[in-house]
């Protein structure tokens, strides 16, 4: 029974069959899209609102979760010092952390395939300089560009201004450290492609170099963009955590997963540990999540290696 | 031979010089020195007169040329925050990195090239199959949680060894080490190991790829097909093939061991160079943000360099076309 909907074709692709047979890949594929639901929709599912002084006492401080001795029904996941719900702030704290991680690898994404494509497609000296700053950029490990990044702006904005810009500046340094890859990837694949039939017939029929690069070339290379794409979003999530836990990210007032964690580590060595673990935990699960998605497709779209 | 050291060299002093650049832009255009220094009852006359000795009214060009020959006498400047020679700061705290550096670095090479070995001679097999899994745990958990973790484990629960601080040092000429004592030793044990950890991974995976790869080419083909041995197969011809590109893996981890030592540093608070770095990003403390950057720029250009000449002194490949 020939069935030609976009939906029937997509079913019966390979990818798709791959999946099915893979659980890690759906175990991952289900943590993610639980985690990014549970983010996306925080300010509507979360008992309560972290940011809200007036939604939280001090009475209901440092209860562990409800499964522990002491828990209190009203806070699934317990309170910490301030008696703030657990769960709120994880919630709103993988949001924040999430939403600079996304937008940290969209900025990545523009500037390293733009860069890339151009470099690739022109070569020459507008190539040579790209992959210059590339290869500096890639001998600096990201968490000291994310940082020297953040110190820099410090210096340069002032005070009041810095901490407003917190959330930009924080994406930023970490775009700028994970461009490369793309760049590199999509400047290699160009490589691949210019010599191709299909683009040589469009440079003969005097289409503008934009419009191959954009319209023919893209496309052709989606698949080893959207595995790094993956892997790098991973990357934010991790480097945004790291420089919160470091104290150079996010203000405590608006914690993101990092900051909680930060916070958490007080309680080390006393007896509250859900404070600390439970972010800990969430935290490591989002992100294994997301890097064995990102295994799954690179076996994907590198078949030789499967 | 002699030609190629030298461009190595030359090479290496253009990397130097644009990276002292990048740092005396930092230095130059990010805060104003003379307001950092002096505090509101400064009057403005004095203000200019401090800019005109500091020498802070000559041009760009004659600036960076005092701060790149003050810098090669080992003249850094001074701290904004401490008012400490940032030369003194950083060589007090250089023992401690790199104790721990290479320490880490030992331990995710002595681990991650077997593993990396065996995982690629017997890919199929259940060990294999729990170490790459494993691996890829170890990538997504971030290093200051291993730290955390490790401290809960050993120093909370077990109480086995010490969570913060080098421990008993001892001082040798301006060295201050720790690897002399009992006590030095075992507060290195858990910061080196997170630091080694996440290395390890990234060392298993490389060797891991390249042997895979070392056993697809002909030669070993060739090899099996004139019936050598496995055992010789597999721990002579593909191994010696396997561990030249090693070389280029310690090389690239030492940038690794020294970024993510700022954040072990953090964890364990252990009184090295990173924690220096992270204290001056925190007080905008911008001459001692410049100066570990040339620091680190330049244990970078140092080591890629002795890379490079160790390659041609152990690939036979490359001093034949060299030579040819």
């Amino acid at each position: 029974m020939p069935e030609t909907g976009k939906m029937a074709r997509l079913v019966r692709s390979e990818g798709v069959w791959l999946f099915s047979r893979s659980p890690s890949a759906i175990l991952a594929a289900i943590a993610t899209v639980l985690i990014v639901l549970g983010a996306l929709f925080a300010p509507w599912i979360a008992p309560t609102n972290p940011y809200d002084l007036a939604s939280f006492s001090l009475f209901d401080g440092l209860l562990p979760p409800v499964w522990a001795d002491g828990g209190d029904a009203r806070f699934l996941l317990g309170t910490d010092d301030q008696g703030r719900d657990m769960l709120s702030s994880i919630l709103y704290g993988a949001r924040l952390s999430l939403s600079i991680a996304a937008m940290a690898m969209a900025v990545a994404l523009v500037l390293g395939v733009g860069l890339g494509l151009a470099a690739g497609y022109f070569g020459g000296r507008l190539d040579a300089i790209v992959m210059r700053i590339a290869d500096v950029q890639l001998a600096l490990p990201a968490i000291l560009t994310a940082l020297l990044i953040d110190g820099i702006s410090r210096g340069i904005l002032p005070r009041a201004l810095h901490d407003d810009l917190r959330v930009a500046v924080i994406t930023l340094a970490i775009a700028l450290s994970l461009w490369v890859n793309f760049a590199r990837t999509a400047r290699a694949s160009v490589f691949v492609e210019r010599n191709k039939d299909y683009v040589q017939a469009a440079i003969m029929m005097g289409q503008h170099p934009l419009r191959i690069m954009f319209r023919h070339i893209l496309p052709n290379i989606v698949g080893p963009l959207l595995v790094i794409a993956t892997v790098d979003l991973a990357s934010a999530i991790l480097l945004e955590a790291t420089l919160s836990f470091l104290g150079v990210g996010l203000p405590a007032n608006a914690p993101s997963l990092g900051t909680l964690i930060r916070i958490g580590m007080q309680y080390l060595l006393s007896g509250e540990w859900w404070i600390l673990w439970i972010p800990t935990v969430f935290l490591v699960v989002l992100v294994v999540a997301i890097n064995l998605l990102g295994d799954f497709l690179r076996d994907l779209f590198n078949p030789g290696m499967r | 031979m002699a030609g190629f050291i030298l461009k190595r060299l030359v090479q290496s002093v253009f990397v130097m010089l644009a990276v002292a650049f990048l740092a005396f832009s930092l230095f130059t255009f990010v805060g104003d020195p003379i307001s950092q220094m002096t505090g509101v009852e400064t009057s403005l006359q004095d203000q200019a007169r401090l800019r005109e000795e500091l020498g802070l009214n000559d041009p760009f060009v004659v600036q960076f040329m005092r701060f790149t020959g003050d810098m090669l006498q080992g003249d850094f400047g001074y701290s904004f925050r401490t008012r400490e020679p940032i030369g003194a700061m950083l060589l007090s705290r250089l023992p401690a990195t790199l104790e721990l550096g290479v320490v880490a670095l030992v331990i995710s090479l002595v681990v991650g090239i077997p593993a990396g070995i065996y995982t690629a001679l017997r890919p199929r097999g259940l060990v294999s199959q729990s170490i790459l899994i494993g691996t890829l745990i170890g990538v997504s958990i971030p290093t200051f949680v291993i730290g955390i973790l490790l401290i809960f484990l050993f120093g909370v629960q077990l109480g086995w060894l010490p969570t913060f601080g080098r421990g008993g040092t001892v001082q040798i000429g301006w060295w201050r080490s720790s690897l002399f004592t009992g006590d030095g030793w075992r507060s290195l044990v858990l910061p080196s190991l997170t630091l080694g950890l996440f290395q390890l991974t990234l060392t298993m995976r490389l060797v891991r790829a390249q042997m895979m790869e070392v056993m697809r080419t002909d030669h070993i083909r060739f090899a099996i097909a004139r019936g050598v041995p496995w055992r010789s197969i597999r721990y002579r011809h593909a191994l010696s093939n396997t561990l030249i590109p090693v070389i280029t893996i310690i090389g690239l981890q030492f940038g690794g061991v020294i970024a993510f030592s700022i954040v072990t540093e953090s964890v364990f608070q252990w009184p090295g160079m990173g924690l220096l770095f992270l204290e001056s990003i925190r007080f905008v403390d911008i001459p001692v943000m410049s100066v570990y950057l040339v620091v680190i720029a330049f244990f970078f250009v140092v080591i890629n360099l002795l890379v490079d000449l160790l390659y041609v002194a152990i690939d036979p490949r490359l001093r034949v076309r060299e030579s040819a």
